[in-house]
């Protein structure tokens, strides 16, 4: 018999999963738009922001709410991030550009949205590579925390890749600019109560 | 300014719309040689005129589905889904300027006696897409011939709809309604440029600008303004919506231009919808013979 605990991490794997799972089904039934390749490119990328901000969620969570098992399935929710940044990648490289690597090096060179996306992605690889316990005990829990906060800088590249190619309207890059000024600002609240508190009583460094 | 009354009897009631819509189908029913009421299906040109393209047609499903007309929204899909209720009727146009006679005209008004064709197109988007559309409408010289324009008239400009009820992303600011573009005289003059009423030999469908849209093949498709409820002929060069929201990305001009980007992003190759690879954008949008000369002296990288 499966445990409570092991049903909800499968849900959440599951959970994750489904927009892959569904943006495929859609492709191969001939249900996207006239532009497929547009699509697979708009949802995977829209997934990997929405997986980076769920990823931040987990710890304000945990300090909102107490729940710390929350923090079992921050490891989950930020490979998925990469999952998802790594289909968007492909999506760019090989359906859109066709591996044709000067032209993919001129746009990262020459557009700043390129540039922006490209750069959120390469911060997640060694993100994704020391995301194992075995990685953690190598760095040291405050190495490998301070590291793994090149998450905020691939959040914040993310939003500009997003607000720089929207044409027009830009509500719904704001709308993730917005949640996750939330999210960082946070943040920044806890470190600068934990500095005031570290003055006083010389404690230990806050985690974020 | 004077409205013209619309007839008592709307003119598709005189006479059958597909006699109306199509020129070429009514000489051959005169002289003997009638079909079946036109579908999209069984559409097909019977002669190919001297601008048309003989590349593979976009298929009628995505011309209709996959639109920008942001009035009714900035996805895709938009305007398919909220444009159904669209009143395409009555449709007043009005003509105001330096023109003979400025005053509102009933669409049918408006175009009575046109020569309508079919003109099969291509149709690049400044976002790189593209598709080949079998437009149908009349040379927008013909028009401008009748409402004979003063010598003072050296540009036209022409408006979308303004009717927030109707065209709900207009209540929000993100572009300054209505949608404003433009063309030099010349340009409105070139046999190229058509004002279509209709596409794969229907009445022009709503998400794609119904009753009445510009087709300027040459240009990238936001020149295409849709829905048009107002031309005007003035001396100077109008400011477009798309000039007044990012004046260094979009220019008047707006040709499809290989060699000059969008500041952030490419125009060197497109996508055809339905193809897999990319292929090279050509100057001009492949219309340089019929366009070239009008810009023999200008700048295109400035002129953008």
């Amino acid at each position: 018999m499966i445990s409570i605990r092991r049903f909800w991490r499968v849900a959440a794997f599951l959970a994750c999963l489904t927009p892959a799972v569904w943006l495929a089904g859609l492709a191969f039934t001939g249900n996207l738009s006239a532009n497929p390749i547009q699509d697979i490119t708009e949802q995977t990328g829209t997934w990997t922001l929405r997986l980076i901000l769920i990823t931040l969620c987990v710890t304000p969570l945990r300090a909102l709410t107490g729940w710390n098992g929350v923090i079992r399935y921050r490891r989950m929710l930020g490979l998925f991030a990469f999952f998802y940044g790594f289909l968007h990648f492909l999506t760019y490289v090989w359906l859109d550009q066709f591996f044709a690597l000067t032209d993919i090096f001129q746009d990262v060179y020459k557009r700043p949205f390129i540039a922006a996306g490209f750069s959120s992605f390469v911060l997640m690889v060694p993100l994704a590579i020391t995301s194992t316990k075995k990685w953690i005990s190598r760095l040291g829990g405050r190495k490998w925390q301070l590291l793994h906060r090149l998450t905020y800088v691939s959040a914040i590249a993310a939003i500009a890749h997003y607000l720089w190619l929207v044409k027009a309207d830009i509500r719904r890059p704001m709308a993730y600019a917005f949640l996750l000024s939330i999210l960082l600002g946070v943040r920044v609240l806890k470190l600068l109560r934990s500095r005031r508190t570290a003055s006083v009583v010389d404690g230990t460094e806050a985690t974020l | 300014m004077r409205i013209t009354k619309l007839p008592d009897i709307a003119e598709s009631e005189i006479t059958p719309e597909d006699i109306f819509m199509n020129r070429r189908r009514f000489i051959e029913m005169t002289s003997g040689l009638a079909f079946a009421a036109s579908s999209v299906d069984a559409w097909a040109q019977e002669t190919r005129g001297p601008y048309d393209t003989d590349e593979s047609k976009t298929p009628y499903k995505d011309i209709t589905t996959y639109n920008n007309f942001y009035e009714f929204g900035t996805d895709k899909d938009s305007a398919s889904r909220n444009s159904k209720n669209f009143r395409t009727q009555p449709w007043t146009i009005s003509v105001e300027g330096f023109v003979k006679k400025p005053q509102a005209y009933a669409f049918d008004e408006l175009i009575r006696n046109l020569t309508i064709e079919d003109r099969v197109y291509r149709m690049r988007c400044v976002e790189g897409w593209s598709m080949v559309i079998p437009w149908r409408g009349f040379e927008l010289r013909a028009l401008i011939k009748r409402l004979e324009p003063t010598s003072r008239a050296r540009f036209v400009e022409f408006q979308t709809l303004y009717a927030p009820d109707q065209l709900p992303e207009q209540r929000r600011g993100f572009l300054a309604w209505p949608y404003v573009e433009g063309l030099r005289l010349d340009e409105a003059m070139n046999p190229l440029t058509i004002l279509a009423v209709g596409l794969y030999g229907k009445p022009l469908p709503n998400p794609n600008g119904a009753p009445i849209r510009l087709v300027v093949p040459w240009k990238y498709g936001f020149k295409g303004v849709k829905s048009i409820a107002k031309i005007r002929f003035v001396d100077k060069q109008p400011v477009t919506t798309w000039m007044n929201l990012a004046p260094d990305e979009y220019g008047f001009y707006a040709n499809v231009n290989p060699v000059v980007d969008h500041p952030r992003w490419s125009q060197a190759t497109e996508r055809r919808l339905g193809e897999f690879f990319k292929r090279k954008t050509l100057p001009f949008n492949g219309y340089a013979d019929q366009v070239a000369s009008m810009y023999s002296g200008m700048d295109l990288r400035k002129n953008f």
